[in-house]
């Protein structure tokens, strides 16, 4: 293999190799090399396979926008698609693979897409779809298949870590160029936070690449003066690998920072990426240019590239991209190329100016004026061209300059339109106000003095701008040429998708005229390079076909982000166990002990049946009813949420919140409160407990604890402001367990202080500030969900481990056991008490059985919209029981209630089953249902039909009250 | 975007939930014959183009209920109070 590495210059160093391989072949290259300089100092010049046609390619860039030298890089859960030769730092290790070719890249069976490209004209998803349905499936489809994707993503773990940091800076610069290194350094000098981020390893732009002359020495030499002098600087951060991928609302910026994509494998306490979001008080986009391609056949064949990629490959990295080169422009800046590579000792056959006329220094390489390269010759490296006057000249290598794109896309991400400048033939940023400037090459200033002045304006704070070094200024002009219709091979615009400019006239003639419609259809600019190279061609294309302007047309949006961002960087730290946070309630301990089957509800890990051996759940809860509705059972409850509210309107505002009256309640006492909305519909509920005159507790169901917590800030701050209360959460405060059954007072007898239990002193629904175990402090309220004579006790939360202990033991004589949410809900049940089932965010308080709670005395959130004629309407859904006719049968949650006889229709339809239960005490299915008008049909015997499980059993509507239906044991 | 809290300073919009429109005005009577004020108060939101009063909450926050007051075109913010100050200077001026 021949060397194509210069002999000498460039920014690498020679005197360490680095080793790498690129598709099992071993190759070695330098510190300072991309992957895609030292493959083509290796003389590997074919990269990839296009997505379409598989055409062989090789780099058509050295920067951020290349569409084809696309890699997966790295192997096994570190394995990342799609990754840019261009923008991969080499690396002693590196693995890297091409991507769209079978069986290997030099020799690839999908290139056959090429033979039937007719297949694949513009449009061709939409016009294949319309042929017979047994063509696309077999025939097409299975190509398109094989054919489609990039690379393909590891289907292990990503091992990295990944970090979220926010920034704050006074001037942030995008971009280390000659202008955003002038605007740094101002900024800087004057004592500023300033941020200079750029994308690349190396800090200096353009700079690197190109042979400038600044203040009488090499633009590299004076890039690294201003460089070192900034790094010196304590308010200047440098942030080099950095990516600026957005610009966001109040001058905030997302950055993706690569800290160890250029190494084999980051530190162990090292994230592999940084994902910033940087709030600038001003911010300039100091982005440069973009090269753009000239469409002419075999414009992607292997060694045709950008003038000034080619020319960044010699002079920064010393690799020469062939033996023999033709340069081919419609502007000056080509000229460099020759001069360049001429001066790195490459041959340089010609120059190819499509102008009649130009004033630039073509450095004694003859020039071809007024000519145009119709087609390259070569396969998988440029063999010769033919100009459009039939002219073969030979070469291995072709640089193409088509002109400048400003890199506006920063610049547009909010919305601002992008206007066309006929100077410089391109695109320039739109009106970005005062705090984000546009400069140097990015705002479509060609020159390096131009350049160098933008920065210092822009980096200026305050004041005057500073005078800028001299310069040497390489003259601009340029006269349009996007497409030579001489050619006779394929004309790429977008390189990735594979659209040619034939494309885009066929996309107009087929009615697809406007730039987002023809983007669409022809898929030009919609690969991962997002139509960096391509788009002002196709607008230029599409433009002449249409007989509109380039400004008629336009560009189409601009949107973050401006290079593709790792999915490892979004999500940050949050994956697996950090995803979201766990909840543990104060007994999880004592719960554990017990072997509890805890299950995650929202972030709470709830202990829901405690198993013995050989149970399931089914049977464990079963057990667990039927002892706690003989003996005793403990049940841990701190998941409600609970409120402390205190003042001396804390009674007031509680009857606000409620539908019903609280300051009205005892001392001593609880009630149960039902929450609406202010459109009248049932929002929540709980029992609310009275302390002392001025201090309250509410609890509140588990889900809807915060949000509750939120809407009574609202109530307060907005609606009731003149209300004196003062309200926290204290749901993690307090532990707080359910004890039910017969033997419930007995139990708790053994543990509370000095305070003989009976009706008297804790009659129903008392609620009582106590102590237990010789002065644990304590809430004793006696409430029930289960039906039973109950309790719940309420401890603070680190005694709630040893409390719950003390419970148990002192139930052991009676046969207590532990009891978890799902033998809960069946008692509930059992009981026909409403829960999340039914309290869905449809339901009113009449719907629930609960009318009566509404006051008619006072004001209240919802009390004038539940008054409306839809709510109150009789015949609206209400809660009653359901069960099976037969009692074996099984019933579902979430089957449709209909009449005996009818089929299912949405107009046959009564309504639903809410919540389901096997009942022990009953040996069978029970269920609440939403039956409309179901109160004055228990008794009926009615279809119970769940479509989704195919499955259909009769039912009877029945009182929602299941068991004890006199509530004989609440009071036992 | 950034919301400039009155009591927390300058924080990242993530710690803050919108409820829209802040000109709503909760009735002060139960008579049904407030009903269409009712009715409007409960659905009628404002959602224009441009300058905006809106109640948020600093939910990640102080917990207060504020009102900024923003252009809902470039989201340009042009103030922030506290809900209860908002009321007191009527018609409200974020
Ligand atoms: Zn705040």
């Amino acid at each position: 293999m021949t060397s194509y590495r210069l002999s000498s210059g460039g920014l690498i160093d020679r005197t360490a190799s680095l080793n790498f391989k690129f598709d099992g072949k071993s190759f070695t290259g330098h510190p300072g090399d991309t992957l895609a300089s030292a493959l083509i100092a290796n003389g590997v010049h074919l990269m990839g396979r296009s997505f379409k046609y598989h055409r062989p390619r090789g780099v058509i860039t050295a920067g951020a926008a290349e569409p084809n030298a696309l890699v997966e890089l790295r192997e096994g859960g570190r394995k990342e698609a799609n990754t840019r030769a261009t923008m991969i730092e080499l690396y002693e290790g590196l693995t890297a693979q091409s991507q769209n070719r079978w069986p290997s890249l030099d020799f690839d069976i999908g290139a056959i897409n090429s033979l039937a490209s007719s297949m694949f004209v513009a449009g061709f998803y939409y016009k294949t779809f319309m042929w017979p349905k047994s063509f696309w499936e077999k025939i097409y489809e299975p190509i398109i298949r094989k054919a489609a994707g990039l690379g393909t993503a590891s289907k292990e773990a990503d091992p990295d870590k990944y970090e979220k940091a926010y920034a704050h800076c006074d001037l942030l610069v995008i971009g280390s160029g000659p202008t955003g290194l002038m605007a740094a350094l101002t900024a800087g000098r004057s004592g500023a936070r300033v941020i200079l981020a750029d994308e690349s390893a190396r800090l200096g732009g353009s700079l690197l690449n190109e042979r400038e002359e600044i203040d009488g020495d090499s633009g590299i030499a004076w890039a690294d003066g201003v460089i070192a002098e900034l790094g010196s600087m304590p308010n200047v951060t440098l942030m080099p690998r950095t990516t600026v991928f957005g610009w966001y609302d109040g001058n905030i910026f997302g950055a993706a920072e690569r800290v160890n994509d250029h190494v084999i494998a980051p530190s162990p306490y090292e994230p592999r990426q940084r994902y910033w979001r940087i709030i600038a008080k001003k911010a300039v986009l100091a982005a440069g240019a973009e090269e753009r391609p000239v469409a002419f056949g075999g414009n992607d064949i292997p060694g045709v590239m950008l003038a000034s990629a080619m020319r960044t490959y010699a002079n920064r990295y010393a690799a020469a991209a062939g033996k023999s080169v033709v340069v081919f422009t419609n502007n000056d800046s080509g000229y460099r190329t020759a001069r360049d590579m001429k001066a790195h000792g490459v041959h340089v056959e010609a120059i190819v100016d499509s102008r009649s006329e130009s004033k630039a220094d073509a450095g004694g390489v003859p020039v071809l004026r007024g000519r145009r390269i119709a087609d390259v010759g070569g396969k998988k490296l440029a063999a010769g061209i033919e100009l459009d006057d039939h002219t073969h000249i030979g070469c291995d290598a072709v640089a193409m300059s088509g002109g400048w794109s400003p890199i506006v896309n920063l610049a547009c991400h909010r919305g601002g339109r992008p206007a066309w400048n006929d100077q410089i033939l391109g695109f320039v940023p739109p009106d970005t106000g005062k705090d984000f400037i546009v400069a140097g090459a990015a705002a479509g200033r060609m020159l390096l003095s131009e350049c160098l002045a933008d920065g210092a304006r822009a980096g200026t704070l305050k004041g005057k701008a500073p005078a800028t070094p001299k310069c040497r200024d390489e003259a601009f002009a340029i006269a349009p040429l996007w497409w030579v219709k001489e050619s006779h091979g394929k004309a790429f615009i977008d390189y990735q998708n594979d659209s040619t400019a034939k494309d885009l006239p066929l996309a107009a003639r087929e009615g697809y005229r406007d730039i987002e419609l023809a983007k669409r259809y022809t898929t030009t600019g919609m690969a991962t390079d997002q139509g960096k190279l391509g788009n002002v061609n196709a607008i230029a294309i599409l433009a002449e076909a249409t007989g509109k302007s380039m400004e008629q047309v336009g560009t189409t949006t601009f949107r973050p982000y401006y290079t593709p961002v790792s999915f490892g960087a979004f999500a940050g730290p949050f994956h697996g166990h950090h995803f979201q946070p766990v909840r543990k309630t104060p007994l999880h301990d004592w719960a554990d002990e017990l072997g509890a089957v805890f299950v995650e509800t929202g972030l709470w890990m709830r202990s829901s049946w405690f198993p013995l051996e050989g149970e399931d759940w089914l049977a464990a809860a079963s057990r667990e009813v039927v002892a706690t509705r003989e003996r005793v059972g403990i049940c841990d409850v701190s998941t409600l949420g609970k409120i402390d509210v205190q003042g001396k309107d804390a009674g007031a505002f509680l009857d606000k919140l409620y539908c019903n009256t609280f300051s009205t309640l005892a001392v001593g006492r609880a009630r149960y409160g039902l929450m609406l909305r202010e459109d009248g519909i049932v929002y929540d509920d709980g029992t609310t407990s009275r302390l002392a005159d001025d201090h309250y507790v509410m609890t509140t169901t588990t889900a809807n604890a915060a949000k509750v917590m939120a809407q009574m800030e609202f109530a307060h701050q907005a609606l009731f402001p003149e209300l004196d209360v003062t309200y926290v959460t204290v749901t993690e405060q307090w532990a707080q367990m359910a004890v039910a059954g017969p033997k419930a007072r007995a139990t708790l007898q053994k543990i509370v202080d000095g305070l003989e239990m009976n009706d008297q002193s804790v009659p129903y629904m008392a609620a009582l500030e106590v102590t237990v175990l010789n002065g644990v402090p304590a809430r004793l309220f006696r409430l029930s969900f289960s039906g039973e004579h109950a309790y719940e006790l309420a401890v603070p939360a680190d005694y709630g481990n040893m409390v719950a202990r003390a419970v148990m033991q002192a139930g052991d004589e009676f046969g207590i056991v532990p009891y978890g949410v799902e033998a809960l809900s069946i008692m509930r049940i059992e009981k026909g008490h409403v829960a999340g089932g039914e309290l869905n965010g449809t339901t009113t308080a009449a719907d629930l059985g609960l009318g009566k709670m509404m006051s008619s005395k006072k004001d209240y959130i919802g009390r004038m919209m539940a008054q409306r004629p839809g709510l109150t309407d009789p015949n609206r859904q209400c809660v009653v029981g359901i069960r099976p006719v037969d009692p074996q049968d099984r019933i579902r949650s979430g089957s449709h209630i209909l009449k005996d006889g009818d089929r299912p229709s949405m107009a046959a339809d009564q309504g639903y089953v809410c919540s389901v239960a096997w009942s022990p005490m009953l040996n069978m299915w029970i269920g609440l249902a939403l039956i409309a008008n179901g109160r004055a049909r228990h008794g009926e015997v009615v279809q119970v039909w769940d479509g989704l499980r195919g499955h259909k059993v009769m039912g009877e509507i029945c009182d929602p009250v299941h068991f004890d239906k006199e509530n004989k044991r609440l009071h036992a | 975007m950034l919301i400039p809290c009155p009591h927390c300073g300058t924080r990242p919009v993530e710690e803050f939930t919108f409820l829209g429109d802040a000109s709503v005005k909760r009735p002060a009577s139960n008579d049904p014959s407030s009903m269409e004020q009712w009715y409007d108060y409960v659905y009628l939101r404002n959602n224009p183009k441009g300058r905006f009063d809106e109640f948020v909450h600093h939910s990640g926050g102080c917990r207060a209920w504020l009102v900024i007051s923003r252009d809902t075109e470039t989201h340009e913010v042009f103030g922030c109070v506290t809900v209860r100050d908002y009321g007191k200077t009527k018609g409200g001026k974020a």
